[in-house]
């Protein structure tokens, strides 16, 4: 019988085929627009969890200054003691990376490249999973006499020496030139779309006494080891730090300690939400999609009227118009559901590779789409359905 | 649900169709309107009967009775010796769906349907296999000679041609009835005269019992049998000398 029903739907739906793609237009558009919003909310979900943990795992983050965010607020700097006190005073701490950056223009064989440098040490590899493609890191007297050597990113190496191997080359920074001695492993795209390889990292006094001319760190990019705990981490350092600074206890913290894997769930969490309310709205748009099969729907049993008369008088039984009508409703919506998810498929590659994000293909919210359209076939389909098969038949028949 | 019984078409000798006192009543009180005020009919198998009368007779009031469309307001309907004023809405449908077969005046095919689509309609809600429904709607519409013609929408048919199809598909199912309201009322004489021969040969050579209102005396003598409605009441009743069909196809 269902097998029958579906016969002359498919029928019904062939014979009117503009119509019928009209129809369904709504129910593709809200279920491509549900399943691209939280499609490419994922992507970027799993885009920032790697970015976080491309920056380092277990990673602090200490600046002057009391609240986060850039400016120190006229607090006091750090100096290289501070992060030598914190790695050997602070236990559970697996390198302490200081880090001065500053804007410069690069220069190499014509070529010139604008970006900052990093002046940092041997820590900052740690730190920062950083990984030589090629070269060494700073040697003992490279950091403690501020020899002019530095190791560069992908994004600089291919600026400025096209394909070729840098290593040994010579760069110019701004004012002074210096020796190329080692090259990264490329990371790509960091967090909030920066290019992570677009760096050029000096030891620290080589750019305090070039180029910032003071003894100021900016920065000290912090590693724990795995499995400490990280509030008790942050404690240590904080209570070292105010030591350092000669804190009384009535004094509020003049540095600030970011926790990166707090950053990331709070980012996480964040974009999860905006996908949940994207993903509502377009659920709104699936539902108008409904109302539309609806409208159509009890358009086309006004318009059948004298063919529901037909059926009815040559003996098709109620519950058949019903499951007729209830039929064609579903098949089209479940029809533009597949075709909304074909829709989906394609805009979420297109859109991921424009916006760079991993294409995370999610079988439950396209398996939850589906069964939602179909669902809305069966909500939206029934009120006309139900009206077709009360028909009277002479009054069917008599309609014009 | 019950369908009704089948019962062996050959007894000629009772009535397969009986009217005890039907009466019908449209609407309540004083607006109320007697359509059939007390009818007595029985009409047997193999009977080609013409109803006739003026327009409010009660004719077309009658023929949705008979055709289990509409049930009396009191009286007995008796198709096959089965209380018809007694079954439901769905039970009613059966009966339609097993021994009936509709005529329309409007000929009431579905548009945009081929001529073969149209006929294999009724066999779809039996349930039939496609190949039967095939077969039968191809040996129905060469029976009304339009064979070469099965996907031929409506639309590219003339009146003449539509009405043989939808006469093709009210007897694909061997119905033991046919019901015909006014078959030739949007029909030119010619395909009028045709469309008569064809129903007196369905009549004869298949021996089906038609039920034909009409209100042309021209198309009345194709029946064995008139009668007459006057007033919600049957005034007339006459048995003809039956036209003998041609026995030829009329293609139009």
């Amino acid at each position: 019988m269902f097998l029958n029903a579906l016969l002359l739907a498919l029928r019904e739906i062939r014979r009117n085929l503009m119509r019928s793609f009209l129809t369904i237009l709504g129910i593709v558009i809200g279920v491509a627009a549900v399943i691209t919003m939280v499609t490419l909310g994922n992507g970027a979900t799993r885009m920032v969890a790697e970015q976080i943990s491309s920056l380092g795992s277990n990673l602090l983050i200490m600046r002057p200054g009391q609240r986060m965010g850039p400016g120190s607020g006229g607090a006091p700097r750090f100096r290289l003691a501070d992060v030598e006190a914190i790695t050997s005073q602070v236990s559970g701490i697996k390198a302490a990376a200081p880090s001065v950056q500053n804007g410069a223009t690069m220069v190499a064989g014509g070529e010139n490249w604008a970006s900052s440098v990093n002046g940092t040490s041997n820590a900052f590899f740690v730190v920062g999973n950083w990984v030589l493609a090629s070269g060494r890191q700073f040697s003992e007297e490279d950091e403690k006499l501020g020899r002019a050597v530095c190791v560069i990113g992908e994004t600089v190496r291919q600026k400025l020496f096209n394909a070729g191997d840098p290593v040994g080359s010579s760069l110019r920074v701004k004012n002074f030139s210096c020796e190329i001695i080692g090259l990264l492993a490329s990371k790509g795209q960091g967090a909030m779309g920066m290019d992570q390889d677009d760096v050029v990292v000096l030891p620290v006094r080589t750019v305090q006494r070039r180029l910032t001319g003071n003894r100021d760190v900016s920065t000290i990019m912090i590693s724990m080891k795995d499995g400490e705990d990280t509030d008790q981490v942050m404690a240590r350092i904080r209570t070292l730090m105010r030591e350092r600074r000669k804190l009384s206890e009535n004094d509020e913290d003049n540095f600030n300690i970011l926790d990166t894997k707090q950053i990331a769930q709070t980012m996480s969490s964040t974009i999860g939400t905006i996908t949940n309310l994207l993903g509502a709205v377009a659920a709104v748009s699936l539902l108008v999609g409904g109302i539309g099969i609806m409208n159509v729907m009890l358009v086309s049993v006004t318009e059948r009227t004298r063919e529901i008369g037909i059926r009815l008088a040559i003996g098709a039984l109620e519950h058949e118009v019903l499951l007729q009508f209830l039929t064609e409703a579903v098949a089209l919506s479940a029809f533009g559901g597949l075709v909304g998810i074909a829709l989906a498929f394609f805009a979420c590659l297109a859109l991921s590779t424009l916006m760079q994000m991993p294409f995370l293909f999610d079988p439950g919210i396209n398996i939850l789409a589906f069964a939602f359209s179909a669902a809305i076939g069966v909500l939206f389909g029934y009120m006309p359905a139900r009206r077709a098969a009360s028909l009277d038949p002479i009054e069917a028949l008599r309609h014009e | 649900m019950n369908v009704p019984a089948a019962r062996a078409p050959e007894a000629t000798g009772e009535n397969l169709i009986e009217f005890r006192g039907i009466t019908k009543t449209y609407g309540e009180g004083q607006a109320a309107f007697l359509a059939l005020r007390g009818v007595d009919l029985g009409i047997r198998q193999g009977e080609f009967l013409a109803i006739m009368g003026p327009s409010g007779s009660g004719k077309s009031t009658a023929m949705n009775i008979l055709g289990c469309l509409d049930t009396p307001t009191s009286g007995a309907y008796l198709f096959q010796d089965v209380h018809v004023e007694h079954l439901d809405r769905n039970q009613r449908a059966l009966l339609r769906r097993n021994f009936l077969g509709f005529v329309f005046q409007g000929f009431n095919l579905l548009a945009r349907t081929s001529a073969q689509e149209n006929v294999e309609l009724p066999l779809l809600y039996r349930g039939e296999s496609p190949e039967a429904r095939h077969r039968a709607a191809r040996e129905a519409l060469n029976l009304v000679g339009l064979s070469g013609w099965e996907h031929h929408t409506p639309a590219e048919l003339s009146g003449g041609q539509q009405q043989r199809v939808a006469i093709a598909r009210a007897i694909v199912t061997h119905p033991l009835v046919l019901l015909a309201d006014e078959p030739t009322g949007n029909l030119d004489s010619r395909r009028s005269h045709e469309i008569m021969e064809l129903l007196v040969r369905l009549n004869q050579q298949r021996r089906i019992t038609i039920l034909m209102v009409t209100h042309e005396t021209d198309m009345a003598v194709y029946a064995s049998r008139s009668v007459h409605f006057v007033d919600g009441l049957l005034t007339e009743d006459t048995a003809t000398a039956p036209r003998a069909a041609t026995g030829e196809p009329a293609c139009s």
